[in-house]
């Protein structure tokens, strides 16, 4: 399948950005930012709180196949309908910090759209930390996956 | 003392970097990496053995010299550590956009 997501995260830098091409009107892709409904489907989260809106705030709630409960928390800093929305994130009970994350929204046909996701860590070593955290929940997964292998053999 | 030998932060050095990039192209001995760098040999020996622990880097003995060499097997595993986190947004975003697909405004 075609690459549509890139990731730019230069070397020594403690910022990432993510772009990506949607088959979405603008309005449409903003609208899944912004209504708590569409962000619990596509993120996998459960949405506690979501005010879109300039200073409002927002709360996100996952449970691990464990029964473990995290939350992901942030507020809003700006949001300018189908144009950019800037906003804090934060990994609760986690070393990661805050990051800020800037979104911008961009309409490039009547039925495309392109979204940048500019996002900048408290530290090089945050940033790097974050970028691991797939790829050590990978080597996690593929170890479950040996067990379960494993403990059917038996 | 027991150090955790992690390979990212083997790399998040800029001497250790450099050491890497002389050793890319040939097999140098630790005297003749060490002949690059102002820094004391004791010190480019450690940042040697930090690299080897984490397996960055492969020692061969070739009659009285160490020959350190690079491991491309280790280096390819650490250029695609980003790889799960944008298959992460790739499928995040991919759902987005089906979900949208089917969406029905309700105001209207």
């Amino acid at each position: 399948m075609e690459r549509k997501t890139k990731v730019h995260a230069e070397d020594g830098k403690q910022e990432i950005f993510i772009t990506r091409e949607f088959d979405l009107p603008i309005e449409l892709l903003f609208t899944a930012y912004v209504q708590p409904e569409i962000v619990e489907q596509w993120m996998g989260t459960k949405v506690l709180k979501l005010e879109s809106q300039k200073q409002g705030s927002y709360r996100f709630e996952t449970t691990d196949p464990k029964g473990n409960k995290h939350g992901f928390s942030g507020v809003i800093h700006d949001l300018v309908p189908n144009q950019k929305i800037t906003r804090t994130f934060e990994m609760e009970n986690t070393p990661y910090g805050v990051q800020l994350e800037i979104y911008e929204f961009e309409a490039l046909t009547d039925s495309t759209s392109k979204l940048t996701m500019h996002v900048i860590y408290e530290s090089i070593h945050n940033r790097n930390e974050i970028l691991k955290l797939p790829f050590a929940q990978g080597i996690d997964m593929a170890h479950n996956r040996i067990q379960d292998i494993l403990s059917n053999l038996k | 003392m027991k150090i955790r030998r992690d390979v990212f932060q083997a790399i998040a050095d800029p001497t250790r970097r450099a050491i890497l990039l002389l050793v890319a192209t040939q097999s140098l001995t630790a005297g003749a990496i060490a002949a690059n760098f102002n820094t004391a040999r004791p010190t480019v020996s450690k940042h040697l053995q930090i690299l080897t622990e984490c397996e960055l880097l492969q020692q061969e003995q070739n009659g009285r010299e160490i020959y350190y060499h690079i491991n491309g097997k280790k280096m390819k595993e650490v250029a695609e550590f980003i790889e799960p986190f944008r298959n992460m947004w790739d499928d995040r975003f991919n759902k987005l956009e089906s979900i949208m697909k089917n969406y029905q405004p309700k105001n209207q």
